[in-house]
């Protein structure tokens, strides 16, 4: 493979794209944000003093904190449990025999294998799919109307909104979602309000159902989903619904076909940034979600913390970065390939 | 038509009694809070026309023409198409297509895919759709570009895929607003007079807005001069330029000396008695108004002739300065005259001659004189 720099340059070019695909409705989403600009120009002013300079944290970072993590885990799924302090046997070993040092790596691959015997997990990762699938649905249906009004508001507003979208981060995770216990629980807030307008007359059980796992998911993940789709709306020109309009297009369909299309960069990205963290999430499932709410974070969280078995949450892990990654690495492949096609 | 002189068709249904305009605008009015953008104004556009809405930002002409593309609701008063009434009716049921400023194409979609994209609306079959995206690229010169998005396009390019789109659906009337403002100057000109060849070949109305005076005079018909949400005045460029029935338009197209007097009666001479000149002007014809009344004289500065040769004593309208300031344009020059009474005057002359040497230069006394003809009197 010698084709010089123009291959080269176009790889880039398409990896460029593939990432641009993500990071540019985040960017604009930023940008929206006055100190995050304020911010960016400070870097900016940097990143004029050397390239190397510039290029080189996050590549640093990226291999300091998810590379070499990613090795230790990749290792220690291999391993078998141990009565240790870790609690697991080493993979590689370096043996003396006759004078010569040998390097012995022992694989074992009983973990993967238990992945696959024990249907517990199955099931974990298969509902874990399910309820972060439905959650990016239904924040998508919840985010978008908030998005679109948001990309419509007056221009001085607009930086107030973004600012409202990103407050509740100011305040703990955790505490927000304790909050949700309070609201939905059989004597809670939402219950007594209900009572009170005189619908229902016994408490709904909310609390410790898939139910109210959803609602926190939904309220939690929220903002990731609108912002890239206001970065993606408020670029869009609205002339553009004008001319769709004057050229015979009914109001509801030139939604379907000018703005849905326009917004597809802020619906993906704003999609995978609420998948992508619900597959793995433990928090909302455990603190809101009943016994029965089988997800694979969870199951994670048991096998580390409760079992104490490093290697099997390590395989666990390994295959819940290897059902995220696929998708992804697929989908962004057909959107580069669409991309050159395009051109 | 073999023989005899082959006689210049006249294109003036305005003028033609029996002539249905295909528009009719009547004292529709628009206001947004307390401000009036369009002030019960009353319009008639005829079939075929190129018709011109020319004004200052600000004076209601884009105003009327999203009234006209169905955009904005009038708040009162009526607008009719081909005698039917259209102004409750949605952009998309009207028989209008407007080409944009920003040309307004559908960024994810391919110039054919612009282009059919009207069509589509209609449901017409896909083999109809595609001669006509054929045909409307063939139109404006671009017929292998239909596979390219438009952001692979130049800005000449985009503009004619704007206008293809715009087209392909064979509204009644065609709005441009604005088409040529993002074009630069040689590209404009250029495209101006491939706009009206266009517009006689598809035979549609075309209703142009512009703040380009330039623009309105070489390619309309018809030109509406408006003011502040009021029309001014609508006549053919000629009668815009040559007879003004204001200062405003007078002002507003071309440039101008402006007089200002009281009316002098008089049976044989009317002429206007003036403060500014330091004498009285002659009228090339009487006025229906009392002695002593208001009004103004315009006159172009290319029709001032200017010498440094006083003129004959006796001379009508005849004023003397001194040179103030010369402005060399390549093809006239433009002089700056001081009246006596402080007054600067413009008059241009065209440079027939290759410029060597000037023959009048700065501090000169010259003298401007103009037969009464070439002037025109304004009552407002």
């Amino acid at each position: 493979m010698t084709f010089g720099a123009a291959t080269r340059e176009a790889t880039r070019a398409r990896w460029a794209a593939r990432a641009s695909l993500i990071l540019k409705p985040l960017q604009s989403a930023l940008d929206a944000f006055p100190p995050s600009r304020w911010l960016m120009r400070r870097l900016d002013r940097r990143a004029l003093k050397g390239r190397l300079l510039a290029i080189a944290p996050p590549y640093a970072w990226l291999l300091i904190f998810f590379l070499a993590p990613f090795a230790i885990v990749l290792k220690i799924s291999f391993a078998e449990p141990d009565v240790a302090m870790p609690p697991y046997t080493e993979v590689f070993a370096l043996i003396e025999d006759a004078g010569s040092f040998f390097l012995s790596i022992k694989l074992n691959f009983s973990n993967y294998l238990l992945l696959i015997e024990d249907d517990l997990y199955l099931r974990a990762y298969l509902n874990s799919l399910k309820i972060a699938a439905i959650s990016t649905a239904l924040a998508l249906m919840v985010g978008f109307p908030i998005a679109y009004a948001m990309a419509r508001a007056p221009r001085r507003w607009r930086g107030a909104l973004v600012m409202m979208m990103i407050l509740p981060f100011w305040t703990s995770f955790l505490i927000r979602v304790y909050a949700w216990i309070g609201i939905l629980k059989n004597e809670g807030l939402l219950n007594g309000f209900l009572q009170w307008l005189g619908v229902i007359g016994e408490p709904l059980t909310i609390l410790n159902t898939d139910f109210a796992v959803y609602i926190g998911i939904v309220y939690s993940y929220l903002p990731f989903m609108v912002l890239p789709l206001y970065a993606a709306l408020e670029r869009m020109d609205e002339s553009l619904l004008e001319a769709a309009s004057d050229l015979g297009c009914r109001p509801v369909k030139a939604f379907w076909v000018i703005t849905v299309p326009l917004a597809a960069p802020g619906i993906i990205a704003g999609s995978f940034l609420v998948f992508i963290p619900v597959v793995g999430e433990v928090v909302i499932p455990d603190l809101l979600g009943g016994s029965d709410t089988l997800m694979i974070g969870r199951l994670l969280w048991a096998e580390f913390f409760s079992n104490h078995d490093w290697p099997v949450a390590s395989a666990v892990a390994m295959i819940l970065l290897l059902i995220l990654v696929i998708p992804i690495v697929l989908f962004q492949r057909h959107q580069a390939a669409r991309q050159e096609a395009a051109r | 038509m073999a023989s005899g002189p082959t006689t210049r068709r006249t294109f003036e249904p305005w003028d033609d009694p029996k002539s249905k305009p295909i528009l009719r605008v009547s004292s529709v009015s628009k206001s947004y809070g307390s401000v009036t953008a369009v002030d019960q104004l009353s319009l008639d556009i005829h079939r075929g026309e190129f018709f011109a809405l020319l004004g200052p930002s600000g004076c209601g002409k884009t105003t009327l023409l999203r009234m006209l593309a169905g955009f904005e609701r009038p708040d009162t008063g009526r607008i009719e198409l081909d005698g039917v009434d259209m102004t409750a009716v949605p952009p998309y049921r009207r028989p209008v297509n407007m080409m944009f400023q920003s040309y307004a194409l559908f960024p994810h979609m391919s110039v054919e895919g612009n282009i059919a994209f009207g069509l589509k609306q209609e449901g017409l079959p896909a083999r109809e759709i595609k001669t006509r995206v054929a045909e409307a690229l063939a139109l404006v010169q671009l017929p292998d570009y239909g596979r390219r998005k438009p952001h692979q396009l130049s800005g000449g390019q985009r503009q004619r895929v704007a206008l293809a789109r715009s087209l392909v659906k064979r509204p009644k009337m065609l709005l441009l607003d604005e088409p040529l403002a993002a074009l630069d100057r040689k590209l404009r000109e250029e495209t101006q007079f491939e706009l009206m060849t266009i517009q006689e070949q598809v035979g549609i109305t075309f209703v142009i807005v512009t703040h380009d005076q330039d623009e309105a005079m070489t390619m309309a018909s018809r030109i509406a001069v408006m003011d502040r949400g009021r029309i001014a005045q609508v006549a053919p460029p000629t009668e815009i330029y040559e007879q003004p029935n204001s200062r405003y338009v007078a002002d507003f197209i071309g440039s101008v000396n402006l007089f200002e007097g009281n009316y002098v009666g008089g049976d044989g001479a009317p002429t206007m008695r003036c403060a500014e000149a330091g004498c009285d002007l002659s009228l090339a014809q009487p006025l229906l108004v009392a002695p002593g009344h208001r009004l103004w004289v315009a006159i172009r500065p290319e029709k001032l002739e200017i010498s440094r040769e006083p003129p004959p004593p006796g001379t009508l309208n005849c004023l003397s300065g001194v040179v103030w300031d010369i402005g060399y344009l390549g093809d006239f020059s433009t002089y700056r005259v001081k009246l006596d009474s402080g007054k600067i005057v413009s008059a241009a002359e065209a440079n027939r001659m290759r410029l060597t040497e000037r023959t009048i230069s700065w501090e000169d006394r010259v003298y401007l004189r103009w037969v009464p003809q070439a002037a025109v009197a304004l009552l407002s």
